[in-house]
Formats: C-alpha cells, sequence, structure tokens
C-alpha cells in the first residue's frame, strides 16, 4: 500500500520545546510568591521601600548609636538607646527594694520553681502527680516563707520592699494557680442543674468581666479596708495579687465552659451508665475531654493575665513596669532616649514569656491532636 | 427511708447543697454590710449622693461638654463618661478597620505582606498594653517639639508637644440645607437599594447599587454646597505666646491612649477575621467559582456571610475589652471616667463606695449594652435553619 498525498512522515526530530518556567528554586519561588501579579509586585515593592525606611534607623537606635556602658547620663545624648541606664538598674529591675544580702533567696525560689516547672512541661518525664502536687502544695509555702521571711528564722522582708520582675512573676504564679482551678468551679457551677449555684456563678462571672481590671485594683485599694472588720489590715501587695487572680478566674471560666460544652452529650450520658458518680464523671470523663479542647484558650487566658500583672503600677506597687517607669525619674539618668530605651527593654522581656507561653500551648495542641490526624 | 437513704437522695443533696450557698453568699454579703456600717458609722460618714451636686472646683484637660471648675461634681462624672465613650468609639472604628486590613493580610498570597502582618500581630499581642500606652505618651509624644517650633501641617494644621491642632470647621447660615442634602440622599439611596434588591430577587435583573448609591450620598450634598456659595468656613489654630489657640485640638494624652489601644486591638481583631475567613470552607469557595462568580462576588456573597457569623462573637469580646481598657488612661492623665472621677473626685470628697459604685455600674451597663446589640446583630447573619 503506496502511502496517500496527505501522509507524513517525519524526518527529522522535532525542535525541543522551551523547558518548563521553574517550580522549583529560589527564582521560581520569588515569582510565586512576591511577583505573581502586577497587584503582588507593587505591594512587595511598597513594603519593601517601608521596611527600608523603617527598619535600618531602628537598628541603628537599637545597636549602632545606643550607648552600652557609662555611669550617668552623659553618654545617653546621642540619640540611641540608653542601655548602659538599663546595666545601671538592673538589679532594680530584677529585685526591687529587696535587701542586696537576701537576694539569693529570690534566686533560690526562682530554681525551686523551675525544678518544679521543667519536668512539668516536658510530656515524657514521668511522675506528674507528685510534680502538681510539689508545684501547687510543696512549692508555694517554701516560696512564701523565703520570701517573705516568715517562720523560719530568716529576716522578714515586708513587701513594700518588693518590686520589679520579681513581683511580676509572683503575681502571675499566683494568679495562674489561683484562677484556674476557681474557674473552673465556675465553669461547673454556670452549668449546674441547680439554679442557686448557677445564678449565684453566672452572677460572679458575669460581675467581673463587665468591669475593667483598673477599677477592681481602685475598689481593692480603697474599699477593701471598709469591707473588712475594723482593725484587720489586708497587705496592699497580696490584695492587688488576690484581685488579678478571682479577676482572671471569671475569664478562665468562660474558656472552661466553652470546653464543657465542646463535649458531646453521649460521654456524659456514658458515664452516668457506667454509674459513676457526679464527681468521678466529671473527674475521669468529662474534664480530661474539655480541657483538652480548651488549652489554647486556657493559655490565652495564662498570656493576658501575665500581661495584666502590670496594671498594679496603677495603685502605685512597683512591678517590672512600675520600677522602671519609676527608673526613668531619676535625674541622673533624665535624657530623651532613657524611657524609650526602658520601655523597649520591659517590651521585650514581657515578650519573651508571652512568646514562649504560646509556642508551647502550640506545641502542646500539635501533641494532643496528633491522634485526630488519622480519623 | 432510712437516714443513709435520706442523704443519698440526689434531690435531698442538691436541695441541701443549693440552701448552702444561698446561705453562704447570703451571709458573706450580711458580713460585708455590717463591717461597711461598723467602719463608716467609726469614720462618721454614711452612703450619699449628695455630693454630686456640689462644686466640683478642679480643672479638666479635655472637656467636649461645657465644663469649668465652679461645674458640679455630677458635670464632671458627665465629661470623664464622654471621655471614656469618645476614646472607645474612635478606637472600635479604627482598630476594626486596621484589624480588618491585618486580619486579610495575614492571609495574603504575598509571602512578605503575610509575614509583616505575622510579625506585627505576634509582636503587639505579646507587650502589655499599659506598657503601650506609656511608651506612646512618655517615649514617643515627648520628643515633639514645642508649640513654637511646632511641625506645620498643611491647611493650618500644627503637631507639638502640646497636641495635635486641627482647622475646625465653622458652619455659616446656609449649611442647614447641605446637611438636608445629605440626610435626603441617604434616605434615597436606603430606598433605592430595598427597590433593586427586590427587583433582583423577582427578575434577576442587577443595578449597579454601589456606584449609584455613592454617587447620591457624595455628589447630592455637594452640589447643594457649592450652589448655596459653600457656607462653611475653617477655624485656624494661631499662635498665642505659649500655646495654640482655636480649632480641633487632639491632646497628647488622647493621642497617645488611642494610637495604643488602636494597635493593640487590632491584633487581635486581626487573629479574629483570620480565623474567620479560615473557617469558612475551601468547598464554598471553589463552588461559587464553578458558578461563575468572580473574586470579589465570591468575597462579598459567599466568604464574609459566612464568616461573618463566626467573626462577630468573638468582635464583640474584643471591642467590650477596649471599651474596658480605656480605663488604662488613668496611667497617663486623659480624664476618662477611672481618671476623672477615681483619681480627682475621689481624693477631694474621700466617698470611695459612691465613687467607685458609680463606676462599676456604669462600666457594668456599657458592657451589658454592648453585649446586647452585638447579640442583636448576631442574630441577624447567624445561620438560620428550618
Amino acid at each position: 500500500m503506496a502511502l496517500g498525498d496527505h501522509a507524513f512522515v517525519r524526518r527529522a526530530p522535532v525542535a525541543p520545546r522551551p523547558p518548563p518556567r521553574g517550580v522549583v528554586g529560589p527564582l521560581a519561588w520569588l515569582r510565586n510568591n512576591l511577583f505573581s501579579s502586577p497587584a503582588n509586585t507593587a505591594t512587595t515593592i511598597l513594603i519593601a521601600l517601608f521596611l527600608a525606611w523603617t527598619v535600618p534607623p531602628l537598628i541603628r537606635w537599637l545597636f549602632i548609636d545606643a550607648a552600652w556602658t557609662g555611669d550617668d547620663r552623659s553618654v545617653c545624648l546621642d540619640g540611641g538607646a540608653c542601655w548602659a541606664f538599663i546595666g545601671a538598674k538592673i538589679n532594680l529591675i530584677l529585685y526591687g527594694q529587696y535587701p542586696p544580702d537576701e537576694r539569693w533567696r529570690i534566686v533560690l525560689v526562682a530554681a525551686l520553681f523551675v525544678a518544679g516547672l521543667v519536668p512539668l512541661a516536658i510530656p515524657r518525664v514521668p511522675g506528674k502527680r507528685w510534680n502538681v502536687v510539689y508545684l501547687l502544695v510543696v512549692f508555694p509555702v517554701i516560696a512564701f516563707m523565703l520570701l517573705t521571711g516568715i517562720g523560719i528564722g530568716l529576716d522578714k522582708v515586708p513587701t513594700d520592699r518588693w518590686g520589679g520582675l520579681f513581683v511580676t512573676l509572683v503575681a502571675a504564679v499566683m494568679g495562674i494557680v489561683i484562677s484556674l482551678p476557681l474557674g473552673i468551679l465556675l465553669a461547673l457551677g454556670r452549668r449546674s442543674k441547680l439554679p442557686v449555684v448557677r445564678w449565684l456563678s453566672t452572677a460572679f462571672i458575669e460581675f467581673w468581666r463587665g468591669v475593667p481590671l483598673v477599677a477592681v485594683l481602685f475598689m481593692a485599694s480603697v474599699m477593701l479596708p471598709i469591707f473588712l472588720p475594723p482593725g484587720v489590715t489586708f497587705d496592699k501587695l497580696l490584695r492587688a495579687m488576690l484581685c488579678i487572680a478571682i479577676f482572671y478566674s471569671a475569664y478562665m471560666a468562660e474558656v472552661v465552659r466553652g470546653g464543657l460544652q465542646a463535649v458531646p452529650k453521649g460521654q456524659y450520658e456514658g458515664s452516668m451508665a457506667l454509674g459513676l458518680s457526679w464527681f468521678q464523671q466529671m473527674r475521669l470523663v468529662v474534664m480530661p475531654q474539655a480541657l483538652t479542647v480548651v488549652i489554647p484558650g486556657i493559655v490565652n487566658t495564662f498570656i493576658a493575665l501575665f500581661k495584666d500583672t502590670s496594671l498594679i503600677m496603677v495603685i502605685g506597687l512597683f512591678d517590672l513596669l512600675g520600677m522602671l517607669k519609676s527608673a526613668t525619674n531619676d535625674s541622673d539618668w533624665a535624657s530623651p532616649s532613657v524611657p524609650a530605651t526602658a520601655y523597649v527593654f520591659a517590651g521585650i522581656i514581657y515578650w519573651v514569656f508571652c512568646f514562649g507561653l504560646s509556642r508551647y500551648s502550640v506545641f502542646i495542641e500539635r501533641r494532643l491532636s496528633r491522634g485526630k490526624l488519622h480519623r | 427511708m432510712t437516714f443513709g437513704g435520706f442523704f443519698n437522695d440526689t434531690r435531698v443533696r442538691g436541695l441541701a447543697l443549693q440552701v448552702l450557698a444561698f446561705a453562704g453568699a447570703v451571709a458573706f454579703v450580711a458580713w460585708i454590710v455590717v463591717n461597711t456600717n461598723t467602719n463608716l458609722g467609726r469614720l462618721g460618714i454614711g452612703v450619699d449622693f449628695g455630693f454630686l451636686d456640689d462644686r466640683a472646683g478642679f480643672n479638666i484637660v479635655q472637656t467636649p461638654i461645657p465644663y469649668d471648675n465652679n461645674s458640679t461634681y455630677f458635670r464632671a462624672f458627665l465629661v470623664g463618661l464622654v471621655n471614656t465613650l469618645m476614646v472607645s468609639a474612635l478606637g472600635i472604628v479604627l482598630a476594626t478597620i486596621l484589624g480588618f486590613l491585618i486580619g486579610i493580610g495575614r492571609l495574603s498570597t504575598n509571602w512578605l505582606l503575610a509575614k509583616l502582618c505575622t510579625v506585627y500581630v505576634e509582636t503587639i499581642r505579646n507587650v502589655p498594653l499599659l506598657l503601650q500606652v506609656v511608651f506612646w505618651f512618655e517615649a514617643v509624644l515627648v520628643l515633639l517639639p514645642r508649640p513654637q517650633a511646632g511641625i506645620v501641617l498643611p491647611f493650618g494644621g500644627n503637631l507639638n508637644n502640646r497636641g495635635l491642632y486641627l482647622p475646625a470647621p465653622v458652619t455659616e447660615p446656609g449649611f442647614l440645607a447641605v446637611a438636608i442634602a445629605l440626610v435626603v440622599a441617604i434616605a434615597l439611596t436606603i430606598v433605592l437599594a430595598r427597590w433593586s434588591r427586590r427587583r433582583q430577587a423577582a427578575t434577576g435583573k442587577t443595578f449597579p447599587m454601589w456606584t449609584v448609591g455613592a454617587a447620591l450620598v457624595l455628589g447630592a450634598p455637594l452640589l447643594v454646597f457649592l450652589v448655596t456659595g459653600a457656607p462653611l468656613a475653617w477655624q485656624e489654630p494661631t499662635l498665642q505666646r505659649l500655646n495654640f489657640t482655636g480649632g480641633i485640638v487632639v491632646i497628647p494624652e488622647l493621642a497617645a491612649l488611642l494610637v495604643a489601644l488602636t494597635l493593640y486591638t487590632a491584633a487581635f481583631i486581626a487573629e479574629v477575621v483570620r480565623a474567620g475567613v479560615l473557617a469558612v470552607p475551601r468547598g464554598q469557595v471553589e463552588a461559587a467559582g464553578a458558578l461563575g462568580l468572580h473574586r470579589g462576588l465570591t468575597m462579598r456573597k459567599v466568604v464574609v456571610p459566612q464568616a461573618l457569623r463566626v467573626i462577630t462573637p468573638p468582635l464583640t469580646n474584643q471591642y467590650l475589652n477596649l471599651i474596658k481598657n480605656s480605663s488604662l488612661a488613668v496611667a497617663i492623665g486623659y480624664p476618662d471616667l477611672v481618671g476623672v472621677f477615681k483619681n480627682t473626685v475621689l481624693n477631694q470628697t474621700g466617698r470611695a463606695i459612691e465613687v467607685i459604685g458609680i463606676t462599676m455600674a456604669v462600666y457594668l451597663f456599657i458592657s451589658l449594652v454592648t453585649a446586647v446589640a452585638m447579640n442583636l446583630f448576631n442574630a441577624r447573619v447567624a445561620l438560620r435553619e428550618r
């Protein structure tokens, strides 16, 4: 059979097609993520200009023009950050007016706390139950005796000498330790079948959630003496810390309530069918599931609590922020860059703690949801 | 029924627990009331709100309603309240706009924009608001020049360490017509929007509502404004010996508080918005695309209505937080409710119970009203099932 006119037999190889546009490598990445369309390109250029305008002066202020050493304001007049000021005040910032000879007590308490916290935070370490007992029962007693000096024959240190980062951390830890259990109780109360318990819990929660913490702290410092029997006084710092703890227990209660609502009804019914008492139901079936769901919310509340410990500055106590603010009033260090340096420094400290907490919550969340990924 | 059986009855135990809880609460309140009475009796004062009619005798740096030091304490309370509401309202509007922009920005396909927004959110959210307030007030705004050497802005404005001075509009006779034109245009737009929606539902014909509406609302007042001969003058702030007078002034306290509140709350709103948009299933967007809707319409008709359902409740919480957080004003001396009332009135009168009681009641009331309003809005956007 002869080939027809319309038949075509290729006698030479086809010219190679141009290679496809790269989908891997830095250039392709740039094209896909920064210059995928005209609008995208314009955005990228605008942001790059913005960064070029803001970042170099910031770096210059923070590092290059900054004064790192020096004894008074004279080194801090060039317009850079005044880190020498932080260096000169570091003891005040960390310990407040705590007597220099007794500062080892704070360091010891911090070490004891870290010793209890680190094994608790690492999931693989066994003995979580004893760890919790140590942190919630043993540690607070030891810390209280060491820090105040009451009961173990050390010099007594009144709380008006407490200050700085130390007070911030004490307020935060105390707030967290009190607000979580109290919040769980309130959440259970709000979902209780008993109307009186439900109303009381709801009223308590909604009251604290409806007023600002500043007003609550003022109430604690001004009104509490009127509410207590004549002659009964209450330490001012302790009062503020308790206030923060109670205030945040209301927020915690709402977070936990969200978790309780997320537990399917069948879980309650199933545990009831097994003949568990109400406490067993809550402890063994409901709470483990409810708390797991709301770990991010709980950690967010912790972070908010940690940040809000700074408010005790408003009623004249010296936490980290209050201490730094009062340190900026030192006339030896009067310079335009000192307040900015002080607040940037405080901001970095708060940021490290809060960001660390939030990263840890992401880690735990991933770990706990690992089982759910395979559904 | 045996004795033990009686106490094992759930109903009996529930009742007993409730009676105990109730009795405990009543006893606690009674204890506080008795203590308060004893203490007040010892100090020789009672609970009396009569002081509100007394002359206040102090000045306030920002008075949106007429006030001088001869006014009453009640008037001072109102000034503080209006100041609180003013900074809250401005903060809510600005934080919502910025928060939506940043929340959407974090979802952008542009890597640089997404990362920049992430860095913003993670930085701002992890630093206490109080620190940010004092930072803006004591570290940034103090760097502004004195009034004599202030930064000159266009249209006669001036920025210096006493505040931001802007020209104030002064209406002249005939301006009323412009206002009336605006109201009429808005009313007409609403009527038109209803008609266009009904027609689209009935016939499927669309109407360029956005363009026509914008033209009406902007154009009609502008036309009347020009026809009546521009009946509006600008009063520019002028430099006296030490300070500017005239015009609108934004005092540094307000500026610092507003900037801090806006930036801080915007970071939280951004997260709320991001979560809301991510909560809309991908299939919804893909289905809209399959139906032939273009990107803008997909966003407006499919994504946003569903995201709003998720966004509204946490957004309400952020608004309430902003209102409560505005009380941090007290740290920098902005005369808000807590600042005026707690700091000055309480120190002058010593009436702790009345002053703190009123303050708390006002915040509770504001929280309640905002919550109710947002719940109504929520009910409107919530999923309607059969």
